[in-house]
């Protein structure tokens, strides 16, 4: 199964990976992070296919995809 | 050390670079400079070096800043209203402490002003024409010998204070031609050793290089700790000449070709029983003070013969602080002094005339001015046109 | 344990300053995944604008110059010339590019320098706070044009891929957008091929890229994508407007 990794320290909260996943698994953390923002997480990991979309469209380079 | 050969003050100038190992030169055409462009089209190539014909002064002055980042050795030359527009490029080159050559073969000025050589870029150079607290070293030749010996020199100086360094020459030094040597043995950049701070290739694990004009962290500290180098610069590196300045009743000061004008009127004012002695700094900055207050120690007076009108007597009076009588014969705007011009000043110096001298409010006296709207012509906002 | 997408050596690994959902970021990323995958990182030396990419120096893991306004493509081409085995981009916004680096720009194809230029067109002034670009949109509000920009006292939006087109020594011309994974993929493919050509010593080589400014757009980040998509690509049609890389 697939797994993102998002860097809490490096995302901005812009969902830009939200948004972009055909499979809808990732989301806000309800965590806030010292940046003060609440970073993307991979919500629904099963769901998750590796198709890196997210990891594409993110402008802060937080992803990583591992499988 | 070369044989001596006839070479036109420009020549001159662009073959002691590339023997002083430059090997990168951007430049644009204007006149009195065109022969440096021309000999470096000519011969930068042959040298194994590059040489660009750029869009604008301010393209050129960026490709040295670009070429200097990697430690090449790079030049531009240009004439006065194209050194206005290198300003931009050369307070970025300061402030990323870049090592590189900029020549000025000054013409007359203000603005477009004429071809005709002139002295009248002598605070441009001097005080930075660009924004903000720096200096560059200026080197003022006063022949041709110099302008071919001073491309090492300057490269020299600018690569061990990692800052910019300008040879200040004029219109008439840059077109002359005069018996010449090189007193250098040429330099073989390929052997030259890297700098830590220059950007490259080949890295082999090296620490990443940044070349900054605004490191961004802290401008003060940068700035501050930069001005150790010109504090010790103004210490160590002023360069002078003198002439016959220990017994001078008149001591007269003069940089570049005016110099030359005023040995004429050491010679020929000894001849008349006037004692006449010249200091001539070589360095405009760092200005040669201390040097300039120990020459004028006997004198009764000290004039400055400088073809602007009250750059260079600026930094005289600065360095005497009121201890001797300064005052100016100047020649503005592309005139030229002889021996004949400036005796008659030495003489009002020394007698308190006023022939021959300088001061801008005597010169002044009587005049008024107002310039004035006049409603009869229209008025401005007939911008319609028509009636 | 693979690992299918991470961020590229030639990328450092520090937060960017940039805004939330601003489209630098993708940018830096596929120019640092193409000096990895063209074994290149060794060999490339950067030039920094002024704009918001000013600290980029901070993020490429190469060597870098940061240089005036608009200047990037003469210094450019000073560190080329002078490092002929190097690999030097010029990263520039459309005010740096377009406006004050106008000469800079079309002189550098004019004499086709072996550099890569990244244009970043967002159609706005970020740095300085959102006034008008060269490129900013008839009717596109900016700080500088409170009303919308208006042809008859602005002019109208610049094209420069079409424009540097009508110069012979321009090589490689695209305009790519990173507003959607797609479109993403075809930018890192254009700017793979820019800096492949400079492998090569084809010549100028530029891309353009449509790029989102969600803060001075005054957008969400998902708005700023709609914005890329309406309102940029009508004017900035994506696609190559010259191709004469290695025959």
């Amino acid at each position: 199964m697939p797994k993102i990794e998002v860097d809490a320290n490096k995302c901005k909260a812009c969902y830009l990976c939200v948004n972009a996943c055909p499979k809808k698994c990732l989301g806000p953390s309800k965590t806030i992070s010292k940046k003060g923002y609440f970073p993307a997480e991979q919500q629904r990991p099963e769901d998750c296919i590796g198709c890196k979309m997210c990891y594409l469209v993110c402008p802060d380079v937080a992803i990583t995809v591992i499988k | 050390m070369t044989e001596k050969t006839l070479r036109k003050g420009n020549e001159a100038l662009a073959e002691g670079a590339i023997r002083a190992g430059c090997r990168f030169f951007a430049g644009y055409p204007i006149t009195p400079q065109n022969e440096v462009p021309e000999y470096m089209s000519a011969n930068m190539a042959d040298a194994g070096g590059a040489f660009v014909q750029a869009e604008s002064e301010v393209a050129a002055i960026n490709m040295v800043y670009g070429a200097a980042s990697t430690g090449t050795r790079s030049m531009t030359s240009s004439s006065s209203p194209g050194v206005s527009l290198k300003q931009e490029g050369i307070t970025y080159l300061a402030s990323a402490d870049l090592p590189c050559l900029i020549v000025n073969v000054m013409r007359g000025g203000p603005g477009l002003g004429s071809i005709s050589g002139a002295q009248g870029d002598y605070f441009q150079a001097t005080r930075g024409g660009g924004n903000g607290d720096y200096h560059v070293i200026v080197l003022a030749p006063n022949s041709v010998e110099e302008l071919g010996n001073f491309p090492k020199l300057a490269f020299d100086l600018a690569e061990k204070y990692r800052m910019p360094c300008m040879i200040l020459a004029d219109g008439i030094l840059g077109q002359m031609m005069e018996s010449m040597s090189f007193n250098f043995d040429p330099v073989d950049p390929n052997q030259l050793g890297k700098f830590d701070w220059a950007v490259d290739i080949n890295k082999n694990g090296r620490k990443k290089n940044n070349v900054f004009s605004y490191k961004g962290d802290n401008l003060i500290a940068d700035v501050v700790e930069r001005a150790k180098r010109y504090g010790y610069i103004e210490k160590t590196e002023p360069r002078f000449e003198t002439r016959q300045t220990e017994d001078c009743d008149v001591l007269l000061v003069a940089y570049g070709l005016s110099s030359r004008a005023c040995m004429e009127a050491v010679v020929k004012g000894r001849e008349e029983g006037l004692k006449v002695g010249l200091f001539r700094p070589i360095t405009l900055w760092p200005f040669p003070s201390e040097a300039l207050r120990s020459a004028a120690k006997n004198a009764k007076a000290v004039v400055c013969v400088e073809q602007s009108l009250g750059q260079l007597v600026q930094d005289v009076k600065l360095a005497l602080n009121g201890a001797k009588p300064v005052y100016l014969n100047a020649y503005p705007a592309g005139g030229q002094p002889d021996g004949g011009t400036i005796l008659p000043a030495v003489k009002s110096a020394l007698n308190g005339g006023t022939e021959g001298l300088f001061d801008l409010q005597r010169h002044a006296e009587g005049f008024s001015y107002e310039c004035k709207r006049d409603a009869s012509l229209g008025v401005q906002g007939d911008w319609k046109g028509g009636k | 344990m693979t690992i299918l997408a991470q961020r590229p050596k030639s990328l450092l690994d520090v937060p960017m300053h940039y805004c939330p959902g601003c489209g630098h970021g993708i940018v830096h990323r596929l120019m640092a995944e193409t000096f990895d995958e063209l074994n290149i990182a060794d060999r490339v030396i950067g030039v920094a604008p002024v704009g918001c990419a000013v600290f980029a120096d901070s993020y490429f893991a190469c060597d870098m110059v940061q240089g005036a306004h608009g200047r990037g493509p003469a210094i450019a081409t000073g560190i080329k010339r002078s490092k002929p085995g190097a690999i030097v981009f010029s990263y520039q916004g459309d005010g740096d590019l377009a406006s004050i680096g106008m000469a800079e720009i079309v002189h550098a194809a004019v004499r086709s320098e072996k550099i890569t230029v990244i244009f970043i067109n967002n159609a706005i002034y970020g740095m300085t706070g959102g006034q008008m670009a060269p490129t900013t949109l008839v009717g596109q509000v900016a700080t500088t044009a409170p009303k919308g920009r208006d042809p008859e006292l602005q002019g109208w939006p610049i094209n420069m891929c079409e424009m540097l087109a009508q110069i012979t020594g321009s090589k490689y011309l695209a305009r790519v957008a990173v507003d959607s994974p797609q479109n993403v993929i075809k930018a890192k493919q254009a700017i793979k091929k820019a800096f492949e050509n400079q492998v090569n010593g084809v010549g100028f080589s530029m891309v353009e890229v449509l790029s989102q400014c969600p803060t001075n757009w005054h957008a969400d980040p998902m708005k700023a994508l709609e914005f890329v998509r309406t309102k940029m690509m009508p004017q900035y049609p994506l696609g190559v407007f010259k191709d004469e890389g290695a025959k």
